[in-house]
C-alpha cells in the first residue's frame, strides 16, 4: 500500500480518536438539554473545574489559599499530603454532585417556566462564575493531570503496522496515541452504561419521562427537582470523565473549558436530543477536521480546526435544520 | 407630582407620537444631551474617557446593534466581535487605502462592509432557528477571525500582524493616533452614539420594528399575517451588523489604535456585548446603554476597590471579578429576567403615582 494511503488513514483514525473525545463532551450537553431543555454552556468550565478539582485534592492543595494568603499575610498552599487517584475522584464526584445540588437549589429552582434563552444566559453566567471560581480556589496556573492513565504512542501497534507500507517508503506504522485509545474505549462504555441506565431502572425512566413533558412527569408524580439535581450530578460526572481524559493529554488549564466550544458543532450536526447523535456527529467533525485541515490546510495558511467544524455543521444544518438525529422540529401556530 | 401627563396637553398628531410623551422624560433627555455635548467635553480627563466613557458609547452602539437582532428580531447572535472585527478592519483598510478620505465616511462605510457580511451570515436563519442558529453564528465568529489572521491582506503584510490605526482629523481636531485628545475622542463617538441610537429609536417604534418584532414574537403567525421572513429577517441582521460594524471601527481607531485581532474580538467580546444586552434588557435601547455602562463600569469599580483600596495582587482581582460578573448576570436573570430597563419601567410606574399611591 502507499504511503499516502496509509497516511491518509492514519489522519482518519487520529480524527475518529479526536472525535470520541469531543463526544464526551457533547454527552454532558445532551443529557441536560433532554432532561431539562436547558442548553447548558457551562459544561466545558465544569469540566475544567472537575479537572481542577481532582488535581487539587490529589496533590493536597489548600483551597483558596491564594486569597488566604492575600487577606491574612500568611504562606499557605499545600497541606502536604497526597490522596491517591481513586479517592480523589470519588471526592471530586461528591464535589460535583454538590455543585449539582447548589446549581438546583440556587439558580434552577427560581427560573423555572422562564424562556430557554434566559436559562441559556443563566448558564453562561454559571460559566463565568465557575471560572472565577475555580482559578480562586485552586489557582490558575496549568496543572499537570496523571490518574495512571497510560500515555505516548502505541508501540505495540505501531510494531504490527509497519509491515503494510511499501518498503523504504518512509512509513513507520500508525501513531496513535495511548490516551486516546482509553479515551474511546471510556466514551463506548459510558454510552453503554447511560444507555442501559435510562433504560431499564426507574430513574432513567423518570429522566426519559421528565425530557419528554415536563407536566405529564409532574402530574404522574415525578419531582422535577429531584430529577433535576440527579441529571445535573450525571453532567457533572461525565465532565470530571472529560476533564479527567482532556486534562490528561493537553494539562489543566484555562483552554480547557474552551472544549466546549468544540463540542457545539458536534451538537448541532448530531442534534441536540440524540445520545447516539453526539457520538455519530463527534466522529464525523473529527474525522472532517483532521481531513480538511491534511489536505487543504495547507494551501490556506493552516489551523482550520478552529472553523471547520462550525461551517461543516452550518452546510448540515441547512439542509436538516434538527441535526442527524435531532427530534424533528414541529412548530404549531 | 410632576411626573405624568396630566397638564400636558396633545394638539396635533406628531405630538401624539413623540418618543418621551411625559414632560419630565422630555426635559430630561434635553438636559442629559445638552450635558453630554457641552459640558462633558470641557471637564473629561484621559482618564475618564479611555477607561470610562469612550469604552461606554462604543460599546452601546454594539449593545444597541445586538439588541436589535436578539431583543427585536429574536435571532439569536453570538458572532458580535466577529462582525466588530470585520468593521475594524474595513475601517483600516479604507483608512490607509484611501488617506484623503474623512475618517467620518471610513467609520460608516466600514459599517455599510460589516452590514453585507452579516447579511451573509444571516442567511441560513431562514432554515435554522433557536439554539441551532446562535451556534452556528459562532461559525461567523471563528471563521472571521481566522480568516483576518491568515491573509496578510488584512493587515497590510505587517510584521507583527497587527493593524494601527494612522492619524486622522475632524475639522483639524486628531480623533485616532496617539495625540488624540479626551475630548475629540469622546466628542466623535459621541455623535455616532446620538445619530444611532436616533436611528434606532425610530427605527423599532416604525413599520420595520413592528415587523422584527412580529417575527420574534411567533414566526409562523407573522408570515401568515404577511411579513416576509426573509426581508424582515435578513434587514435585521444588516442593520444591527452596521451598528456593530461602527462600534468596531470606532473601537479600533479611536479607543484601542492598535489592534490584535483574536485577543480584541474574540468569543469573549462576543459574550461581553451579549451581557451588556440581556442585563441591559432586551428589546430596549435604553437598556442597552444601561446594560453597556454597568459593564464597563464595575470592572472600572471592582478593580479600584480590590487592587487600589483593599491592595490585593491584580490576578485575584481578576479572578474575582469573573466571579462578580457570573453571580450577577445569574441574580439578574432570577430577580429580573427582564433586565435594567424593566427595572427602570417600574420605577417611573411608581414615580407616576407618587406620592398617592393609588
Amino acid at each position: 500500500m502507499s504511503a499516502d494511503f496509509l497516511y491518509t488513514l492514519e489522519v482518519i483514525l487520529n480524527g475518529l480518536m479526536a472525535g470520541v473525545m469531543y463526544s464526551l463532551v457533547a454527552l454532558g450537553f445532551v443529557l441536560i438539554y433532554k432532561a431539562s431543555g436547558i442548553f447548558n454552556y457551562a459544561q466545558g468550565v465544569m469540566a475544567l473545574f472537575a479537572a481542577m478539582t481532582l488535581v487539587g485534592i490529589q496533590t493536597g492543595q489548600v483551597p483558596f489559599s491564594h486569597l488566604i494568603n492575600a487577606i491574612f499575610g500568611t504562606e499557605v498552599h499545600h497541606f502536604g499530603w497526597t490522596v491517591p487517584a481513586v479517592f480523589a475522584i470519588i471526592l471530586t464526584l461528591g464535589v460535583m454532585i454538590l455543585f449539582a445540588f447548589i446549581v438546583e437549589r440556587y439558580v434552577l429552582k427560581h427560573l423555572v417556566n422562564q424562556e430557554p434563552i434566559i436559562l441559556f444566559m443563566a448558564t453562561i453566567g454559571l460559566a463565568y462564575f465557575m471560572e472565577g471560581f475555580g482559578d480562586l480556589m485552586w489557582g490558575a496556573d496549568i496543572k499537570t493531570l496523571d490518574v495512571g492513565i497510560p500515555s505516548g504512542a502505541s508501540v505495540w501497534l505501531e510494531d504490527a503496522t509497519i509491515g503494510w507500507g511499501v518498503e523504504g517508503g518512509g512509513f513507520y506504522g500508525f501513531y496513535i496515541d495511548k490516551l486516546d485509545m482509553v479515551a474511546a474505549v471510556v466514551a463506548i462504555v459510558l454510552v453503554v452504561t447511560l444507555t442501559l441506565f435510562s433504560q431499564y431502572t426507574t430513574t432513567g425512566r423518570a429522566l426519559r419521562a421528565v425530557a419528554d413533558d415536563h407536566q405529564a412527569a409532574l402530574s404522574v408524580g415525578i419531582s422535577l427537582r429531584t430529577i433535576w439535581v440527579i441529571v445535573w450530578s450525571i453532567a457533572g460526572f461525565v465532565a470530571l470523565v472529560a476533564g479527567v481524559m482532556w486534562g490528561s493529554k493537553s494539562g489543566v488549564q484555562f483552554s480547557l473549558s474552551l472544549i466546549a466550544l468544540k463540542a457545539l458543532p458536534v451538537l448541532m450536526l448530531g442534534g441536540f436530543t440524540s445520545i447516539p447523535g453526539a457520538i455519530v456527529g463527534g466522529l464525523i467533525i473529527g474525522v472532517g477536521e483532521k481531513l480538511f485541515e491534511f489536505w487543504v490546510g495547507p494551501l490556506i495558511g493552516g489551523a482550520t480546526e478552529n472553523w471547520f467544524a462550525y461551517m461543516l455543521a452550518l452546510l448540515f444544518l441547512v439542509f436538516r435544520p434538527q441535526g442527524l438525529f435531532g427530534e424533528k422540529i414541529i412548530e404549531r401556530v | 407630582m410632576f411626573y405624568r401627563e396630566s397638564g400636558d396637553f396633545k394638539t396635533k398628531y406628531v405630538d401624539d407620537n413623540q418618543t418621551f410623551p411625559i414632560k419630565l422624560d422630555r426635559l430630561g433627555y434635553y438636559a442629559i444631551i445638552a450635558i453630554a455635548f457641552l459640558v462633558v467635553p470641557f471637564v473629561i480627563n484621559d482618564y475618564w474617557a479611555n477607561a470610562v466613557m469612550v469604552p461606554f458609547l462604543i460599546l452601546s452602539i454594539a449593545a444597541i446593534g445586538l439588541n436589535i437582532l436578539i431583543g427585536y428580531c429574536g435571532q439569536v447572535s453570538l458572532g458580535t466581535g466577529g462582525f466588530m472585527a470585520v468593521g475594524a478592519y474595513a475601517c483600516y483598510k479604507l483608512m490607509t487605502s484611501f488617506p484623503e478620505m474623512s475618517i467620518f465616511f471610513c467609520v460608516l462605510i466600514s459599517g455599510g462592509i460589516t452590514a453585507l457580511v452579516g447579511v451573509l451570515f444571516g442567511l441560513p436563519s431562514l432554515r435554522i432557528k433557536g439554539f441551532y442558529l446562535a451556534v452556528a453564528t459562532l461559525a461567523a465568529q471563528f471563521f472571521l477571525v481566522w480568516l483576518f489572521n491568515k491573509v496578510p491582506w488584512f493587515y497590510n503584510y505587517s510584521a507583527s500582524g497587527q493593524i494601527n490605526a494612522p492619524e486622522r482629523a475632524v475639522f483639524d481636531f486628531l480623533v485616532t493616533g496617539p495625540n488624540a485628545t479626551a475630548a475629540s475622542k469622546y466628542l466623535f463617538c459621541l455623535v455616532f452614539v446620538f445619530i444611532l441610537a436616533w436611528i434606532a429609536r425610530n427605527l423599532t417604534r416604525g413599520r420595520v420594528g413592528r415587523s422584527w418584532m412580529a417575527i420574534r414574537d411567533m414566526d409562523i403567525a407573522a408570515e401568515i399575517i404577511g411579513v416576509n421572513p426573509l426581508k424582515t429577517k435578513l434587514s435585521a441582521f444588516a442593520v444591527s451588523s452596521f451598528f456593530i460594524g461602527i462600534a468596531g471601527a470606532l473601537f479600533f481607531s479611536v479607543y484601542l489604535g492598535a489592534v490584535e485581532v483574536g485577543e480584541a474580538f474574540g468569543i469573549t467580546q462576543s459574550f461581553l456585548v451579549l451581557f451588556m444586552v440581556i442585563i441591559g434588557g432586551l428589546g430596549s435601547i435604553f437598556g442597552s446603554f444601561a446594560g453597556a455602562a454597568f459593564l464597563v463600569l464595575m470592572p472600572v469599580f471592582l478593580k479600584n476597590v480590590m487592587v487600589g483600596g483593599l491592595g490585593w495582587p491584580t490576578d485575584i482581582a481578576a479572578h474575582l471579578e469573573f466571579v462578580i460578573v457570573g453571580g450577577l448576570i445569574v441574580f439578574f436573570l432570577i430577580v429580573e429576567p427582564h433586565g435594567l430597563a424593566q427595572l427602570w419601567r417600574l420605577a417611573k410606574e411608581k414615580l407616576r403615582l407618587w406620592p398617592f399611591p393609588h
